[in-house]
């Protein structure tokens, strides 16, 4: 592999800038003349705007514009779409209401912006933002899907009669009904999978510089996919063609999702520029990010799954609602959806699945993709289910999951996907002797006798990602392909640059990226550099979200460098009077297999530049590009497994230790890889024991900060123990599958599973505070 | 407006500022030290953590005006020159972050939590004083292994003065 190659856990090359404050995220950029926006949003969860006073305001110093919602509408900027078309079981098309950037008539969730004040400074935008006088009319609100859906409800849009914007099924509902007939046992279950909020530590950030001469637009904003920003900005909210767009997506402060969409206050900043004439920047604070950025999960589901005889599985029935907030987000309808019931079938052999998925309005903030997006609520059910079934069935857990893995490959589940590959009792076994799974019977009672209850949980997940071939998300409803594109340039020195449509925030492409080509070429990383972020540099690309940027954007650049290989061996075969099928790269060298003559790739990229000896009609320069569309999803999976204590008395949980082990098929760094694991571990154990985003039941958020919305500090979490069992990917040509949502998929099912058998009770709902795991240990 | 004079990474500076400045935006906004963030308004996160006379705290919770007179060291002062502080490069070598937005205040609090315990840091310490620190990439796995490298490496650093 060699020291910085394919496997090496190479030390980060984009760490030196953050470890010395040199990070360049948005907030930190600074234009001459620059404004600063601050909204105004609705205090109200539903509400009628009857007026907008900005008269005061317009008067105090430093205020250059307040703009309302109206004013937007009127300007023809486009309302906000949703890009995965959901087909309802009566063959209808999902119903959506209208979400303008700014409302100009109605409110529907807290944090809803009416207007903005563009000033001079911050401190001048929050002060006029004081003196905005907006005449509310309070209408009924309703916040959760159970009391959204009954009659007599509040209703959101009129498009959308009951609060339901579709009502989808998937998989054979008569094989179901069949397998149900004949089971010996039926086990069932009712799982809440609880809101998050996604809080990347960089709150939003959008900067927008309209320029008057050129009628050209540029937007520095804090995404994971500047292209996508561009296309929807440009395509659908008649910002600006294309090509008079310009989005950058500098260092960017984690995303986990959020950071996907396109949302209103970059319009806003957009639209406000070209209007005030001057730069806008707004910058989000940490309430903004809690009502404002897309919330995860939210779903409320009854299954019930059916057994045979021998604890065979025979059928899975899934009936989810699906809270989607006041509205639809950009991929929200394909969450619950595409992403969440075609992996219903985890790591089972299920002949039969049908689930049922209705989507539903309330009155909160829209929810979309969170880190693993629909395969945690997936994998979180399952596994509570088969925690469950070996409960009522009176087997070991461990042993129900082995009787019924799919050990067979390719396998076509009931539900779409066809896992190419995997090897889930490599996986489980090797969790399972990390934590000595065999001797925690001895464990519990040494912990009994201290009057400590001590549980073990196992969790066995699966995901679908290298998000995805175009073509099959197409025929699905998606918008967009899901391909990933890559330029490899070599300059006349022989340096390297890589432009690549993926975007790191957090990742540490810089570095891997680069390894691919200190493999293949043999040359230092040093002498590689990745661009990205920036739409004028790299001519287009799909971003990073759905553990996709090794599977998908890494290939995409494997394919460009294989181009600009065999152009460069013609080169080299040329100078050095050798067959172009002799030449091998070693060691950042040209040679001529078996011989000692060589010509160094600085010398082969001159030649290239100088075209003054090239092989006849070759073209000039060594720059080759290539987009790469994957044929099939990739499937990591493997096994969570956690042991945990429960002090009765106070009902807190101390972990004692979290194993995971984990197939992601190739790994390019796996430093880098186990820190993705290690993060994704801490968003799932949050879910688990600490986060929960609230709202009253008039549609009032009691989480907007962080005093009330609990994140995992370094107190609540162990160190985690990481393995890796491994099967190649077969679906592209490094054998890679993915990483970046394994740990939070997977480890919420271990932590309650854990709980709930130290506690001897399986009711139990995330978060697991120790005040619910209190109550749930001494309820009746 | 108030004049604040102070010192900052071993040099005075002085700026005119409103009486509600913040030191996190003095730093930010006045003197273009855009290292120290800003995560979330309610001193919960730490993103803006630097040390005032030589202790860390958050600067969004201290008025510019509070900190006249200080000697404030901020993420972009404790490097000597291409030589990195023990604890910047404990994180690069123990992969301590990722999207970095936390980096520089969990750099700052860690080198106060180094020196307030000596070399006399365990596991359980790092992760109990680091409660005032979110990350919300690292699962704080590598981030407590950084500091805990990082308190062996200041101490032979120290000893080395």
């Amino acid at each position: 592999m060699g020291v910085e190659g394919i496997g090496a856990s190479v030390v980060r090359k984009e760490d030196k800038r953050f470890i010395t404050g040199k990070g360049r995220y948005v907030d930190d950029i600074k234009l001459p003349g620059m404004t600063y926006a601050h909204f105004i949003r609705s205090p109200h969860a539903h509400a009628k705007v009857k007026g907008i006073d900005s008269s005061a305001a317009l008067k105090m110093p430093g205020v250059v514009a307040v703009l309302t919602g109206k004013e937007i509408v009127d300007d023809k900027v486009g309302n906000l779409i949703c890009g995965w078309a959901i087909t309802s079981k009566d063959g209808t098309p999902m119903k959506m209401g209208a979400w303008p950037a700014m409302a100009p008539e109605t409110v529907r969730f807290v944090g809803q912006a009416v207007a903005v004040v563009i000033a001079e400074s911050k401190n001048l935008a929050r002060d006029a933002a004081e003196a905005v006088v907006v005449d509310y009319e309070e209408l009924p609100a309703v916040a959760d899907v159970n009391a959204a859906i009954k009659a007599g409800a509040p209703q959101l849009h009129p498009e959308a009669p009951g609060n339901q914007v579709y009502d989808w099924v998937i998989g054979d509902e008569n094989a179901v009904n069949d397998a149900f007939a004949k089971a010996a046992n039926v086990v069932k279950m009712d799982v809440t999978n609880n809101r998050l909020a996604p809080n990347p530590m960089e709150p939003r950030s959008a900067l927008a510089d309209y320029d008057t001469a050129e009628e050209h637009y540029t937007l520095y904003t804090t995404s994971q996919n500047p292209h996508v920003a561009r296309l929807v900005l440009s395509a659908f909210y008649n910002i600006a063609p294309e090509h008079k767009l310009r989005v950058i997506a500098p260092d960017v402060g984690g995303g986990f999702g959020s950071k996907i969409y396109i949302y209103p206050e970059e319009m806003v900043a957009l639209w406000a520029s070209k209007k005030t004439g001057r730069p806008v920047k707004w910058t989000g604070d940490r309430t903004e990010a809690f009502l404002t950025d897309a919330h995860g999960r939210d779903h409320v589901t009854h299954a019930e799954m059916a057994f045979d005889a021998s604890n065979k599985i025979l059928g899975f029935r899934v009936k989810t609602y699906a809270n989607f907030g006041a509205y639809m987000s950009l991929f929200s309808s394909a969450v619950p959806t595409y992403l969440y019931a075609t992996l219903l079938s985890g790591q089972y052999n299920i002949p039969a699945i049908h689930a049922e998925v209705i989507g539903v309005y309330t009155n909160t903030t829209p929810v979309d993709a969170y880190r693993g997006a629909g395969r945690p609520e997936a994998s979180y059910l399952i596994e509570r289910m088969m925690e469950t079934a070996a409960r009522q069935l009176k087997v070991d857990p461990a042993a129900l999951r082995k009787s019924n893995f799919i050990t067979q490959f390719p396998h076509q589940t009931p539900v779409i996907m066809a896992y190419d590959i995997g090897d889930f009792n490599a996986s489980l076994d090797a969790a399972m002797k990390a934590i000595d799974y065999a001797g925690f019977a001895a464990r519990k009672a040494q912990a009994k006798a201290q009057g400590k209850l001590r549980g073990i949980g196992v969790s066995c997940y699966i995901e679908a990602c290298g998000i995805a071939p175009s073509k099959a998300v197409g025929s699905l409803g998606a918008g967009v392909g899901l391909w990933e594109s890559a330029e490899v340039r070599v300059n006349p020195v022989g340096t390297i640059e890589i432009l690549t449509g993926s975007h790191s925030h957090g990742q540490g492409h810089e570095t891997t990226f680069c390894q691919l080509v200190a493999d293949r070429l043999g040359v230092p990383i040093s002498q590689v550099s990745i661009v990205h972020g920036d739409t004028d540099k790299v001519q287009f690309g799909m971003g990073t979200y759905g553990s996709r940027s090794a599977a998908v954007g890494l290939t995409a650049i494997l394919k460009a460098m294989e181009k600009m290989e065999s152009k460069a061996k013609k080169i080299a075969a040329h100078a050095l009077e050798a067959s172009e099928a002799d030449i091998v790269i070693e060691n950042g060298e040209f040679k001529v297999t078996g011989t000692d003559k060589a010509i160094a790739l600085p010398m082969v990229a001159l030649a290239a530049y100088t075209a003054h000896n090239l092989p006849d009609g070759m073209e000039p320069g060594l720059k080759e590009s290539a987009f790469y569309d994957p044929s099939n999803f990739t499937f990591p999976a493997g096994a969570y497994i956690c042991e945990l204590e429960v002090d009765p008395g106070t009902g807190k949980t101390t972990f004692v230790n979290f194993v995971a082990a984990d197939d992601f098929g190739r790994l390019i760094n796996p430093m880098i890889v186990e820190g993705q694991v290690h993060g994704g571990l801490a968003q799932g154990i949050g879910q688990a024991l600490l986060e929960h985003a609230v709202y009253d039941a008039n549609g009032q958020p009691v989480t907007a900060s962080f005093m009330d919305y609990t994140m995992p500090r370094a107190d609540d979490l162990p160190s985690f123990k990481l393995s890796h069992t491994t099967t190649l990917c077969p679906g592209n040509p490094l054998g890679i599958k993915g990483c970046g949502e394994a740990g939070a998929i997977g480890a919420s099912a271990a932590v309650i599973n854990a709980i709930t058998d130290a506690i001897g009770k399986n009711n139990l709902e995330m978060p697991a505070t120790p005040d619910r795991v209190w109550r749930t240990i001494h309820a009746a | 407006m108030s004049t604040v004079k102070l010192t900052v990474n071993g040099k005075a500076v002085s700026a005119d500022v409103e009486d509600r400045t913040l030191l996190v935006h003095l730093l930010r906004d006045h003197l273009n030290l855009t290292g120290t963030h800003i995560g979330c308004d309610t001193s919960q996160c730490g993103a803006c953590v630097v040390h005032i006379d030589g202790r860390a705290v958050k600067s969004c919770t201290v008025l510019a005006g509070q900190a006249s007179g200080s000697s404030i060291t901020t993420i972009e002062g404790i490097a000597k020159g291409d030589e990195l502080h023990p604890m910047q490069a404990a994180f690069r070598d123990n992969h301590g972050l990722q999207c970095g937005y936390c980096t520089p205040g969990m750099i700052m609090s860690a080198i106060d939590i180094v020196q307030r315990h000596g070399g006399q840091l365990d596991e359980a310490t790092v992760r109990h004083e680091l409660e005032g620190n979110i990350c919300r990439c690292t699962g704080y796995h590598n981030i407590v292994k950084a500091v805990l490298d990082a308190a062996g490496r200041m101490k032979v650093s120290q000893a080395a003065e």
